[in-house]
């Protein structure tokens, strides 16, 4: 990759933010959190903040650079494309990570931005920048997960308000939020065309929810139960019917930020497998990993990641030059799913029975761990749309194949 | 597809029209039946060197255009789509093997003659049916060079050839003390057996050039074999469309849809990885001879699983001589072998990676 040319600081406004950008992390970020990741909290929930964290993601949520792309006027920080960059290099120059995520940034935000009336984004736009709000998405149902448009949670037009009753599933986060965007059928009779978009106060009476505890043994998902729930119509995002639209818009959203630029920098994280192996099964007198057949898979599976990234900067750099999504972004979810998988897959192969450990004496922090994550992983390529869905998309948007008739 | 400037923008359409109407599929089929002693059709090969296409990777001092391996690419990837058969890419690797390693007399002498496709060049590097450099056994004692190399691609026509011996690569360009013997292989290509009796030979480098000179070959190779692979399944997509069984289109029907989705992931990631080779190669990056395995590795098992399913997929007509599939899964398997195949790259790669 190229690296940037020396530039004179004093005339290039992108170099002049940079001085100032490092300066103000310099002030604000506390660096005895520097490398720390805080992205497990979404399976374990929010946890206490230390008094340094609950500093930094003050601190970032005053400058909006928690959501450094979004308006100022909703408490973003309205940096541009080439400032958002600057300011993640910055950041991760000194081992920073931003404090302010979850399904608000990720996915609800940007589509009620698009979306949502003034009132609405005044609402609650401000609130998610600051990282003061966590929203849940009340999408699936037991019977409408890859078959969204078959969800079944009715409002009812009650006048000024709904009334909302349903079950919604793999509500992730559903214990710890404090809203719901929904997908609610407010008309029987048609199927995409009757779903609204509907915003629900997790603390509204007849709300309950109930954690579904999972093979790893972690539970961050929730059943969610609406009994009489009541819903103002002021919580309806577009027009009614209109939610089959803004729901697929969303998880668009979703789609980017699963497989996009973080999932990836997370995926090359940690130690390289044939370190790993070597580690757990030494070295035959060539140096090599002794177990041939293993060997050759790890390196299937680094040949598999080394193309992933190269694909990775490819679409980056097509939609940098065509102004557009590059074909290749439609496999991104799947190959990181499968990606992802294999390398859990194999560490705990390597590992053998110490990458099997439940709990208690004996074991690494990283070997518990590893259990974990191989365990969790298996959602990966079932939430934000199956492997399977995605293969459709595939096939009928790319490829032009046609529905079963 | 990398992001491209104007000039390799050009590049490729011009080929791809040329290709398209010049060279398509067709044209392969009657070159077949004609079976021209050198392998290809010296008409085309005069078209494609009109257009400057031998010269891409020779500097501009010695008549090329130095657009690059990424250029040598796109044109290579065009070609492949319709299966055109030139002297293109064999001549482009023994030209990289001057460039880097040749003196300036031969440098003068050689690249302007190649990049106006006067001479046909090639590389003749192993001994036996299975790429291994390190079997090479050939020998040069003062100046004369010595051995037997297998299956050299254009070695029906070639008027230089670039040899590899035990301690580096040479120039033979003399034909005195040369005799080829062919090698009719089932992609209907110029193979040949070629034996040196004490030809005269010009050291160009010792075995790091070899490598050198290999792993720009191998990362060629893959850009032939991505045209390839795309179109065999551009061809097979557009069969599923229009074939009728138990009333339905087969492309309606999801256990295909899935397959040619997966089809289409391995493509995309097949391009990644080919491309990103010749841009390493370009970049004069050190860790080259990684990206390379990985190409030729990632490419080999790509093009493996769309030429056998380009088969499959079209049912009973795909197995007819009258069909193209047959072609591309022919000319995949030489291309698959050419400078070691999948399983070879993996060894490699884990080599280079230490495990």
């Amino acid at each position: 990759m190229a690296t940037a040319p020396e530039l004179d600081v004093a005339a290039n406004p992108l170099e002049s933010f940079r001085t100032e950008t490092r300066a103000w992390i310099a002030a604000n970020f506390p660096p005895s959190l520097k490398g720390q990741d805080n992205s497990m909290s979404a399976l374990e929930g929010p946890g206490d903040l230390s008094e340094d964290e609950a500093a930094w993601k003050a601190a970032m949520g005053e400058k909006g650079w928690g959501v450094p792309g979004w308006p100022v006027a909703y408490g973003g920080g309205g940096l541009d494309k080439a400032q958002i960059r600057v300011l993640q290099e910055e950041l991760a120059r000194v081992g920073a990570t931003n404090p302010i995520g979850g399904m608000g940034i990720m996915m609800f935000g940007p589509t009620l931005l698009e979306y949502g009336s003034e009132a609405q984004k005044q609402e609650h736009i401000p609130a998610i920048a600051k990282g003061e709000i966590r929203w849940c998405q009340g999408y699936s149902e037991p019977n409408a997960g890859s078959d969204l448009a078959n969800v079944q949670t009715f409002a009812e037009d009650a006048g000024d308000h709904y009334i909302v009753n349903g079950q919604k599933t793999w509500t992730s986060g559903g214990q710890w939020a404090d809203k719901c965007f929904a997908l609610v059928r407010t008309d029987k009779s048609q199927k995409h065309g009757g779903i609204s978009f509907l915003l629900i106060d997790m603390t509204a009476p007849g709300v309950e929810v109930k954690p579904i505890r999972m093979i790893s043994g972690q539970s961050p998902f929730c059943e969610t139960f609406f009994t009489n729930v009541k819903v103002p119509k002021e919580n309806l995002v577009g027009r009614e019917g209109q939610g089959w639209e803004i729901g697929t818009r969303l998880l668009q959203h979703e789609r980017n930020s699963l497989s996009g630029g973080g999932g990836a920098s997370r995926l090359f994280a940690g130690k390289p497998m044939g370190t790993l192996a070597k580690e757990y099964r030494g070295e035959d007198e060539k140096g090599r990993v002794p177990d041939s057949d293993l060997r050759m898979r790890i390196v299937r599976h680094e040949m598999d990641s080394r193309a992933f990234a190269l694909t990775l900067r490819r679409a980056a750099m097509e939609a940098k030059s065509n102004q557009g999504p590059s074909a290749a972004t439609s496999i991104m979810k799947n190959v990181g799913a499968r990606i992802t998988q294999d390398r859990a897959e194999l560490s705990i192969e390597i590992m053998g029975m110490a990458g099997l450990g439940w709990e208690g004496e004996g074991f690494s922090e990283e070997e518990l761990t590893q259990t974990r994550t191989w365990l969790w992983g298996k959602a990966v390529s079932i939430y934000g749309g199956s492997t399977e869905i995605q293969n459709n998309i595939v096939s009928k948007r790319i490829l032009g194949m046609l529905d079963h008739q | 597809m990398a992001a491209l400037n104007d000039e390799q923008t050009m590049l490729r359409d011009m080929v791809r029209e040329w290709s398209d109407n010049e060279s398509p599929v067709t044209a392969f089929r009657k070159l077949r039946a004609a079976a021209p002693v050198e392998g290809y059709d010296p008409a085309a090969w005069r078209a494609l060197s009109e257009m400057g296409l031998p010269g891409i990777v020779i500097p501009e001092e010695f008549g090329g255009t130095a657009f690059g391996y990424l250029s040598l690419g796109l044109v290579l990837e065009q070609l492949g789509r319709n299966l055109a058969v030139s002297p293109l890419a064999s001549t482009a690797a023994a030209a990289s093997a001057i460039v880097l390693g040749g003196s300036d007399a031969a440098k003068t002498e050689w690249l302007s003659k190649i990049a106006s496709g006067q001479v046909v060049a090639t590389l003749a590097i192993d001994e036996g049916p299975v790429h291994d450099p390190a079997k090479i056994t050939a020998t040069v004692v003062d100046g004369k060079l010595s051995g037997t190399k297998a299956f050299v691609a254009e070695g029906d026509s070639a008027g230089l050839f670039v040899v590899a011996a035990t301690d580096g690569l040479y120039l033979v360009s003399d034909a005195t003390g040369v005799t080829r013997s062919p090698r009719h292989m089932t992609d209907s290509r110029s193979h040949a057996q070629v034996t040196f009796h004490s030809a005269p030979a010009e050291r160009l480098g010792d075995t790091k050039l070899t490598a050198q000179v290999i792993d720009r070959a191998t990362a060629i190779t893959c850009a032939e074999m991505l045209g390839m692979a795309e179109q065999a399944f551009h061809t097979t997509n557009d069969y599923l469309k229009t074939r009728v069984q138990f009333g339905q289109q087969l492309s309606t029907f999801q256990a295909l849809q899935h397959r040619m989705a997966k089809m289409f992931t391995e493509l995309e990631l097949m391009r990644s990885a080919v491309e990103g080779a010749l841009e390493a190669i370009d970049a004069g990056r050190s860790d080259l001879d990684q990206a390379v395995s990985l190409a030729k590795a990632v490419a080999s098992d790509t093009l493996h699983l769309v030429s056998r399913e380009m088969i499959q997929l079209h049912g009973g007509i795909g197995m007819t001589d009258e069909h193209d599939a047959g072609f591309y899964i022919k000319r995949a398997r030489v291309l698959e072998t050419m400078w070691g195949n999948a399983a070879f790259h993996r060894e490699r790669f884990a080599r280079l990676n230490g495990y």
